[in-house]
């Protein structure tokens, strides 16, 4: 093994010499140093490095996600033939290992999401090795969690070339026009799911295309319907899951962001490998349970009646809100993203506070479209920079107070001087 | 008012390979060296030419913006080699040895009677003058400037940097007579700070205040000092001495010899028997390198720790402000999915699959692989883990990469050298140069605003 492992080094190792400068190079590099951490030495500054390289980083984040991933291809299959018996007539109940946890309903999902996961990495990856080999740099990493988003919080049915197109569009105006990774002020995947959500807004809401194939029985005799919970709530109707499923997710919706549980697995463990902010993470549920009370609070205090449009969802329990719709997804794996994010520990609590709170309010005062945390993120993506820029200001301002006080001393003599006695022992 | 300073942002980080507690003499070297690169930014005027004799105390050259402060030789000898690089720029100077050493010897200087003209005069003449480096920006300091205080770090918390408890017991006097003459440079106040806890030879000292620091690395560094116990403003000078060289000064002063003697530790997982050596600045560090030993054959010599020192070889010279050789290995080889594997035998501050963050007492055996490419600052909130000064560290390292000159004043970088940022560069997950970044913002600010 390590015989072969020397072999396949050594080879791969005089290719990228011999490619060094080449305008391929990227390309192959990006390969390259995906197979083999690179043989690259300090050349200045600190001798020794820390462990952590960006791949790591983004690996960490790809590791949280796949939980997800893996349920999510058993609640596509669940959710599918729930909705077709309960078309017939025959309403299913949850039975984790009996119908739920079967090989049909894996399949069923695996079929439908991982076209979903290989166009978005193969169109994604595509464009950024374009852009790698034109303009001469390497390949960054910052596509390897994007890539892994976007097919998380897209309907199941979202058509494979209209996903291809967003994700030129997320990738190209996104990011590589700001520079790339690390430069970009909207996040990506974000882009991507906004852009389809007003392009093609008909595959993004409404009740027919959480639950795959309803789009393409709608007007059949087999049609079968898969309103999210927040459909049904802005419609003022009731919903039929239970908090248990809700938590669990075993409910409609985009195809990662249904289980609450998981993705709080995978927030504890982001924020205990240090790789997402916990300040991001614990203000943003926070601004969410505030704004929730403060509706639930209007309620209870009888400002809005029954018949209002804004009753159903404004009288939804205020912690119920975490449990339902892309929140939780949103503020575990985008909210924290360092590059678009706040990058100060202040302007963190700031940012992730608002996002919560404004996710709830454009969801219950938005009817039409109520998933309102993708649109608050990228608002608050617009605003980092600003709360930042206060939050630094605020050490600034310190400094120059501190400046009012400053010792500054009259220079000494600058007499010639003279030359010392010296002798020779 | 002396304080206890606490500081709880940093990582230490324990490397295998630190020297023991013994001492031996190194073989007298052949050759000295002086690297003017260790002086950063100075323009020298040569005042012996190449083939010239010169006793050990004599000046080789002067500093042409202030022509009074001289840089002796260490030894006495011919002048052999004047190494230059791009456009005539002096690199090296190297002395071949006399058998017979002849030394320059001025009149001492009492310290306790002497005004502070007669002690600046004495200590420019004398070569002692270049062991104290003003901020900001991290340089020899500027004769003409009375600096506000003058700070000594004397709590070490570099990976494998000599313990000064140990190579300066029994220079008391030395020191107390550097200390005393530099407190008269400056109508403010010497700072020394001493490790809490720790038995150091500064403890009975008179004339300082006394500061008890505890905390892992950077506390050790003088800039983190600085700024918890008197921050520097736009226009204040501060000094800075390591405590190595007082002894240094303080000797001249008593006798009046110039006496380039240090004990230096040479350390390192490469090291065979890491321990001290008593040489000289500039003697050769082959002349006691093998006398404890070599383990790999592809090993980095530093002149230095290794989080700040620079690269030399084994036929390198023992630097100006150095008092740690280490040796560690080339990391110049490639690994199989290093991005992905579990690390145990690394040091990271995050728990991606990395688990030093476990055993935070245990030794590494780090190599100068960089663990990954360079890439743009991606992740936020990590630097300011290790980063105790009150300054935003990535928003000033950027500020430094763009060049705003009223960016980089007001986020702080006049408080801040290279070295401060040497922890931030080991985490950085994105490998970018910090110390560099720093640096090129200092001598851009340098420039600018002087």
């Amino acid at each position: 093994m390590s015989d072969s492992n020397n072999t396949l080094k050594k080879k791969l190792h005089a290719i990228k010499v011999r490619m060094a400068g080449k305008k391929m190079a990227p390309a192959f590099n990006a390969f390259h140093t995906f197979l083999f951490t690179p043989n690259d030495t300090t050349h200045s500054g600190a001798h020794v490095r820390g462990a952590d390289d960006l791949k790591r980083t983004m690996n960490t984040v790809i590791l949280a996600l796949i939980p997800v991933l893996l349920f999510s291809f058993f609640n596509t299959g669940y959710q599918h033939f729930a909705a077709i018996d309960a078309a017939n007539g025959m309403p299913r109940t949850l039975d984790l290992f009996g119908n739920f946890l079967t090989w049909e309903n894996f399949w069923l999902g695996f079929v439908q999401v991982i076209p979903l996961v290989i166009v978005s990495y193969a169109v994604g990856l595509g464009v950024e090795f374009l852009f790698a080999v034109i303009k001469g740099h390497e390949v960054e990493e910052g596509y390897l969690v994007t890539g892994m988003l976007v097919p998380l919080i897209v309907p199941v049915d979202t058509p494979l070339w209209m996903l291809a197109v967003a994700v030129v569009f997320g990738v190209v105006i996104g990011k590589e026009v700001f520079g790339g990774t690390g430069m970009n002020i909207l996040n990506p995947a974000l882009t991507i799911r906004a852009f389809l959500f007003f392009a093609y807004p008909t595959w993004m809401s409404g009740d027919k295309v959480w639950v795959h194939g309803a789009v393409e029985r709608a007007g059949t005799p087999d049609a079968i319907s898969g309103e999210t919970i927040l459909g049904s709530l802005a419609q003022n109707a009731d919903y039929s899951y239970s908090t248990f499923d809700m938590f669990f997710g075993f409910i409609p919706g985009s195809v990662g962001e249904t289980s609450a549980f998981l993705i709080l697995l995978g927030g504890l463990f982001l924020a205990f490998s240090k790789i997402a902010s916990w300040r991001i993470m614990l203000s943003a549920v926070i601004g969410s349970l505030v704004m929730g009370l403060i509706f639930n609070g209007v309620v209870d205090m009888g400002w809005v009646s029954e018949s209002s449009r804004f009753y159903g969802l404004m009288s939804f329990d205020f912690w119920k809100h975490l449990i339902v719709g892309g929140l939780a997804f949103g503020i575990v794996y985008m909210a924290t993203d360092p590059v678009t994010g706040s990058q100060t520990h202040r302007g963190k609590w700031i940012y992730g506070f608002l996002i919560g709170f404004i996710s709830v309010m454009i969801r219950v005062f938005n009817p039409a479209y109520p998933e309102g945390v993708f649109l608050a993120i990228l608002l608050m993506n617009v605003f980092a920079p600003t709360i930042d820029h206060y939050v630094v200001r605020a050490n600034v301002r310190k400094r120059l107070k501190r400046l009012k006080n400053a010792t500054i001393l009259p220079k000494a003599g600058e007499g010639k001087m003279e030359e010392l006695q010296a002798e020779t022992v | 008012m002396p304080t206890d300073i606490r500081i709880k942002k940093g990582l230490n980080i324990n490397l295998v390979g630190a020297a023991e507690p013994s001492t031996s003499k190194a073989v007298s070297s052949n050759a000295y060296a002086l690297n003017l690169l260790d002086f950063h930014g100075l323009k020298p005027k040569l005042m012996v030419k190449e083939g010239g004799e010169v006793q050990a105390g004599e000046p080789l050259f002067f500093n042409k913006d202030f022509p009074d402060m001289y840089f002796v030789s260490p030894v006495s000898g011919e002048l052999v080699e004047v190494e230059r690089g791009a456009r005539r720029r002096i690199l090296s100077l190297r002395i071949l040895a006399d058998k017979e050493q002849r030394v320059l010897k001025h009149k001492p200087l009492d310290a306790e009677k002497a005004d502070a003209d007669a002690i600046r005069a004495f200590l420019l003449k004398s070569g002692c003058w270049p062991f104290i480096r003003q901020r900001p920006y991290d340089v020899v300091a500027d004769p003409t400037f009375v600096p506000k205080a003058i700070f000594v770090s004397a709590y070490v918390t570099a990976p494998l940097a000599a313990d000064i408890n140990y190579t300066l017991k029994g220079k008391e006097k030395e020191m107390q007579a550097a200390l005393t003459a530099l407190g008269k440079l400056t109508p403010g106040k010497v700072h020394v700070s001493v490790g809490k806890g720790e038995e150091s030879p500064f403890a009975a000292l008179t004339g300082i205040e006394l500061h008890k620091v505890s905390g892992p690395h950077p506390a050790g560094l003088v800039g983190t000092q600085i700024n918890r116990i008197d921050p520097i403003n736009k226009g204040e000078r501060v000094w800075t001495v390591s405590p190595q060289d007082l002894v240094i000064i303080g000797e001249a002063l008593l006798t009046g010899v110039f006496n380039p003697e240090r004990t230096v530790a040479l350390a390192g997982s490469c090291v065979k028997q890491p321990q001290y050596y008593t040489t000289k600045i500039g003697a050769e560090i082959s002349t006691f390198l093998y006398a404890s030993g070599v383990k790999e054959e592809r090993c980095r010599v530093i002149n230095g720790d290794v989080l700040t020192g620079s690269k030399t070889s084994p036929e390198g010279f023992l630097g100006f402000y150095n008092n740690t050789v280490s040796v560690i290995p080339e990391g110049d080889d490639y690994e199989l999915f290093g991005w992905a594997k579990p690390v145990t035998k690394k040091v990271s501050t995050t728990r991606s699959l990395t688990f030093s963050w476990l055993t935070p007492k245990k030794k590494y055996n780090l190599d100068t692989n960089t663990n990954g490419e360079h890439r743009a600052f991606v992740v936020t909130g990590q630097y300011e883990e290790v980063f105790p000064l009150d300054i935003y560290p990535m928003q000033l390292l950027k500020a430094c990469m763009y060049k705003d000159i009223d960016e980089m004043e007001q986020l702080g970088l006049y408080e801040v050298s290279p070295e401060d940022f040497s922890l931030t560069e080991f985490i950085c997950i994105s490998k970018q140069p910090h110390q560099q970044i720093i640096r090129e913002g200092l001598d851009l600010l340098q420039k600018e605003i002087g």
